[in-house]
């Protein structure tokens, strides 16, 4: 055998920043395994540089052209760019508000930082490749790292319940996603997105390739909490600590939509199977997600319930650029992306202040008089719970009325009056929100906060930029986006399939 | 030879005859030597201990009217060689008591269990020369007897064999329903699992510098010049550096893979009764017995042919000696001859050699506490199993670009730097939380030593 | 019929028995995890039959010699706390059917329309051989088999994690 024939060409420049987050965690593991018993702002500092960098690594490439190597393995395009540049950021903020919160815990473990750019970097893997093998691994990179940060506070049952949860739900999205390869494989022998699209697109769909597909979307529909998939969210998102959660809500998302659209891309000639599917999905999970968070009352399971109706908006964002290839394209789900992580991370970075030594308690009732302990916070609170809403000059506004606009352009009108309808619905949970952070009682005793420290004001301070600088300046944001080229390479039905179904029921 | 041809016939005519016929040299030899093996083990033991053993069964005192003359009114000692048999027949005659309350079937199956890995062992297990004839390039007859299949992975398949080993020892300490057959059962389990991994990555180590997972490749590099330089002799793996640390590392798993002393806390009888095979009597217990000895066995072969040049006598190459000195051709031809027809016999020879080695150490060692079992695998024999293969790697890359001398240099660089790294992460972790908590003394009522008591004991730990 | 034919069917047929052996004996754990090493063990026995030595191997080694003896050692620690065997709900039966009819008829569908002619082709001359596995790992797998190697560091990172209790 030759060897050198199988070498494949490598295009290293674009693995950078891949391999530079991994790198970064091996050195912070280092450096803890060297200076035990220290505090971990070394870790911190080597982590937070790491990511800047890797970020840098990735703003250079914002330009260039798109190209893939390592037989197709890695992918360098502006999607995948956006993407990961989005994960390294919230990484980043992550870790920024991540210490202060871990000492109030009592749980200053600095194996968090190496998981977290573990995780981060099977994230980037995800959204940065055309080969199915890779995004298996990259989201399993993801999740272990997830599963194990999950039940990092071991002293809280809820934590430990949590991790569980997450582990046998995620193990078993695994198996289907990885039997779903399995099955695109036996029908396509290709693992390659490219060669997979080729392959079904010339032949009609077989139920091995439907199935298959089918499965896969199953796996990465778990992962992006989408319904009926999404029962682990509330409960995985309460349980875990609250930078953790901030990092799932952000990171993993993001990862599984790159995913998803990369495998939508290739799955493009299917579209009369999973379109219709994918549309109830989109539905159901905006619904779902909205109506469920009306009855919590605890803050952290609201904005699970939220990130559930939040994964709907952003399946409708997807659809439309695929049911409207040309025409729309897929800037408006990038760019919500961005928003959605920045206001999401940022409102779990405020809350993580109801941590107070030992104590945590994330309830409406435990939020009481935030705003007199910690005034900046519970301001920048408010300008992330209206970003969530949808409040005009926040970047959550502009994002959702884009992606309405995307809807309406593709000719999915029904989808974008569900979002409408589901942010006006949003508004009243997440006003509450508000109003338990406002509010005092008169002799009752207030609830007990941790110290806001610099670094978690820090955090704010970037999540507000990004949530109102990207509101600011949404236009030259979307212009730069240029995500269009991911869009699918055939025709998608133009037809909003609710019309169908309502002639179907009707005749 | 016409018994080579006559295989070869075989070999192209009924190919399943000839490989029962393997099937047969291999375990044959083993059902044979399973008693001797017993008796070398008490007596053995019983000499290293200062103790007689048994030597009498077997001894007859023939009458003075006994016919033959030369024997009558003699006493003809065997030194208890029959001492094996009687102890069969009393393990056939015991009661077979079985628990009532027990998983039957699987207390049933959980000795085949551990018998059938045992024998499965030697599969590829070469244990004479498959090469060519002494002063030819003919292959022997050998080739055609061993190993029973000569696959690809052949070492690869030892360590799957053995690993699966553990589970008659789980399921027998399960079935029994008797928590100290359990607790035995558990240590098994664990104990096998931590030990395999240094057990793989030793032999990792042989297959990196071989290029072959096949074990008679592995045993043909060994007939090569030591270091590539003295060219008389051979290169078996254990006289190269790295060789020596893989060959420790690896004998010491293969002792606990065995679940023999010091490491046979599965059965440690002062915590556990007997372990996991309490609740077997009679022939269930026996064949325990039975696949603990053909483990013994065929292990210490697979250490011999990976280590100790298998099928050879001394690490000599006769052949290169006997085109070397003319003078001498003849006597070395004659050796070259007798060190590849009696290939078996030494190779035989090094198997109860490694046995004997087994049963010193049992003589010699005290059991491990179980703390001590678990870090010496983990923390120690990993370790340095990983550490010899980085240097391994390194020194067969620096031995093919700059000789035997970058090689050994590479070799004392490589180990210098481990032996820097490991010093450091040591002191490093003694000073940090993975360091044990200093020893307290506890008083009888229960309250804690006086300060004075428990600082001299915190010097000392 | 060729023998190799009949040799594969048998252990094929043998190793689907196995593998509704684990979920018949749900009640009994021990048993279920016999059954699964069973499976294991056969499909590295199908794998060996099929010319891919390497995997067959490697099949029996992590699965069957590895992974389910931790299986059972959880398995034996959860039974030192003697427990109720949880009953099992029976009104899983419908969609484990309706799972089983789809996947059945997926099956089916492949064996009808399955077109023999891409695989008539012999395999080139190391297929499954160590050195074959290696020389793709090594050269257009070798990222993924890096990534691997991340991962398994993330699992004993994350255990040491989990495994901590005190800073």
């Amino acid at each position: 055998m030759n060897v050198n024939a199988l070498i494949p060409t490598v295009d290293w420049r674009a693995l950078a920043p891949f391999t530079i987050v991994v790198c970064t965690g091996i050195v912070a593991l280092i450096i803890e395994m060297l200076r035990p018993r220290r505090n971990n702002n070394l870790v911190v500092g080597v982590s937070l540089f790491g990511l800047l960098v890797a970020g840098w690594s990735l703003f250079g490439m914002l330009g260039g052209p798109s190209d893939e190597s390592f037989a197709g393995m890695i992918l360098n395009d502006r999607f995948g760019q956006i993407l990961q540049l989005v994960m390294v950021g919230s990484c980043a903020v992550c870790f920024l508000f991540s210490e202060p919160y871990l000492r109030e815990k009592r749980i200053p473990f600095a194996e968090f930082y190496p998981l977290a750019l573990w995780s981060t970097a099977g994230g980037m893997l995800m959204v940065s490749s055309k080969h199915l093998l890779m995004v298996f691994l990259g989201l399993e990179l993801l999740s272990i790292s997830l599963y194990c940060l999950a039940g990092m506070s071991r002293y809280e049952s809820k934590s430990e319940e949590s991790a569980l949860k997450y582990f046998l739900l995620g193990s078993f999205a695994s198996a289907f996603l990885l039997m779903g390869i399995a099955f695109i494989y036996g029908e396509t022998a290709s693992l390659h997105l490219g060669r997979i699209s080729e392959v079904l697109g010339a032949a009609s769909a077989s139920p091995l390739s439907t199935i298959g597909a089918a499965m896969v979307l199953v796996g990465l529909g778990f992962k992006l909490a989408l319904v009926p998939f999404h029962q682990w969210t509330p409960d995985v998102y309460q349980g875990a600590p609250t930078n953790v959660t901030a990092f799932m809500a952000a990171v993993s998302k993001v990862a599984a939509l790159g995913a998803l659209v990369r495998f939508l891309w290739a799955i493009g000639t299917l579209d009369t199977v999973w379109f219709p599917l994918m549309w109830w999905v989109a539905v159901a999970t905006m619904t779902v997600g909205n109506l469920a968070a009306l009855v919590q009352n605890d803050v952290k399971r609201t904005l699970g319930y939220s990130s559930i109706a939040h994964a709907g908006y952003l399946l409708v964002g997807v659809l439309a650029a695929f049911s409207a290839p040309g025409r729309v394209s897929l800037d408006a789900t990038a760019f919500y992306l961005i928003s959605y992580a920045a206001m999401t991370i940022g409102a779990f970075a405020v809350i993580s202040l109801t941590a107070s030594g030992q104590h945590e308690g994330t309830r409406f009732y435990d939020v009481r008089g935030l705003w007199k302990r910690a005034p900046w916070a519970a301001g920048c609170l408010v300008v992330f719970l209206c970003s969530l809403i949808g409040i005009p000059i926040t970047s959550g506004f502009f994002g959702k009325l884009l992606i309405f606009q995307a809807a309406f352009d593709a000719g999915l009108p029904a989808l974008a009056v569900l979002l409408a309808v589901n942010s006006a619905i949003s508004t009243y949970y997440y006003l509450g929100i508000i109003q338990a952070a406002f509010v005092t009682e008169e002799g009752a005793v207030a609830p007990r906060f941790g110290k806001p420290s610099a670094s978690l004001n820090l955090a704010c301070a970037v999540c507000l930029a990004g949530v109102l600088g990207a509101g600011l300046f949404a236009g030259p944001l979307i212009r730069g986006m240029g995500t269009a080229e991911v869009g699918p390479p055939v025709g998608v039905p133009v037809q909003d399939p609710l019309t169908i179904h309502t002639k179907n029921t009707s005749d | 030879m016409d018994v080579g041809h006559w295989l070869e016939g075989l070999g192209q005519s009924n190919p399943v005859a000839l490989a029962a016929i393997r099937v047969v040299l291999l375990v044959l030899p083993i059902l044979v030597l399973v008693p001797g093996l017993i008796w070398l083990e008490r007596r053995l033991l019983s000499w290293m201990q200062d103790r007689i053993g048994p030597n009498r069964t077997g001894t007859v005192t023939f009458p003075s009217n006994f016919p033959l003359k030369f024997l009558a009114g003699k006493k003809v000692r065997t030194f208890g060689l029959l001492q094996p048999i009687a102890d069969g027949v009393k393990l056939f005659l015991k009661e077979d008591v079985t628990p009532s309350a027990i998983d039957k079937l699987v207390y049933f199956l959980a000795p085949f269990l551990a018998l059938f890995p045992a024998f499965a062992l030697g599969a590829t297990l070469p244990w004479a020369s498959t090469g060519f004839m002494p002063f030819t390039s003919i292959p022997g007859p050998y080739s055609l007897l061993t190993p029973v299949a000569n696959v690809e992975i052949g070492i690869l398949y030892v360590l799957a064999i053995s690993s699966l080993g553990a589970y008659g020892l789980v399921l027998a300490g399960y079935a029994s329903n008797n928590k100290y057959s359990l607790m035995g059962g558990i240590r098994a389990s664990a104990q096998l699992i931590s030990y395999e991994l240094g057990m793989g990555v030793s032999l990792a180590c042989v297959a990196l510098a071989t290029g072959s997972l096949k074990m008679p490749d592995m045993v043909m590099q060994q007939e090569a010049a030591l270091w590539g330089v003295a060219e008389h002799i051979q290169n078996w793996f254990v006289f190269t550096p790295w060789g020596l640390v893989s060959a420790i590392v690896f004998l010491i798993c293969l002792v606990a893979e065995t679940n023999r002393a010091p490491f046979d806390l599965p059965e440690a009888e002062n915590e556990l009764i007997a372990g996991y095979h309490t609740e077997y009597s009679s022939m269930k217990f026996a064949v325990f017995f039975m696949g603990e000895y053909a483990a013994m066995f065929l292990l210490s072969g697979v250490f011999a042919a990976v280590f100790l040049g298998g099928y050879n006598l001394v690490p000599v190459r006769w052949e290169h000696l006997a085109d070397t000195y003319p003078a001498m051709a003849g006597f070395y031809g004659a050796m070259a001859k007798l060190n590849y027809w009696l290939g078996p016999l030494w190779f035989l020879g090094k198997c109860a050699g490694g046995v004997a080695f087994f049963i010193w150490l049992r003589a010699t060692l005290p059991r491990l506490r179980y703390d001590q079992l678990m870090s010496l695998g983990w923390k120690t024999l990993l370790p340095l199993a990983v550490a010899n293969f980085i240097v391994v790697a390194l020194y067969i890359v620096f031995t093919s670009l700059y000789g035997p001398a970058g090689g050994w240099g590479a070799w004392g660089g490589a180990t210098l730097v481990l032996v820097l790294l490991y010093l450091n992460i040591a002191a490093a972790t003694r000073k940090g939380p993975l360091a044990s908590p200093p020893r307290r003394i506890a008083l009888v009522d229960g309250t804690e030593a006086p300060a004075s008591l428990r600082e001299r004991e915190q010097v000392k730990t | 019929m060729t023998a190799n034919q009949v040799a594969f069917l048998l252990v094929g047929g043998l190793a689907a028995l196995g593998a509704t052996g684990v979920v018949a004996c749900g009640e009994k754990p021990v048993r279920s995890a016999l059954c699964l090493v069973l499976n294991f063990f056969l499909l590295g026995v199908l794998y060996f039959m099929l010319g891919a030595e390497l995997l067959g191997i490697i099949q029996v080694m992590v699965y069957a010699g590895a992974i389910m003896v931790l299986f059972l050692f959880v398995v034996m620690v959860l039974a030192l706390q003697s427990q109720e065997a949880p009953r099992h709900k029976e009104r899983r039966w419908p969609l484990a059917i309706v799972g089983a009819i789809a996947l059945a008829a997926t099956v089916a569908s492949v064996i009808v329309t399955f077109d023999p002619s891409p695989f008539s082709q012999p395999v080139g001359d190391g297929y499954g051989k160590p050195q074959a596995i290696g020389a793709y790992l090594f050269t257009e797998y070798a990222l993924p088999f890096e990534v691997a190697s991340v991962l398994l560091l993330v699992g004993i990172v994350g255990s040491v994690l989990l495994a901590r209790r005190n800073a």
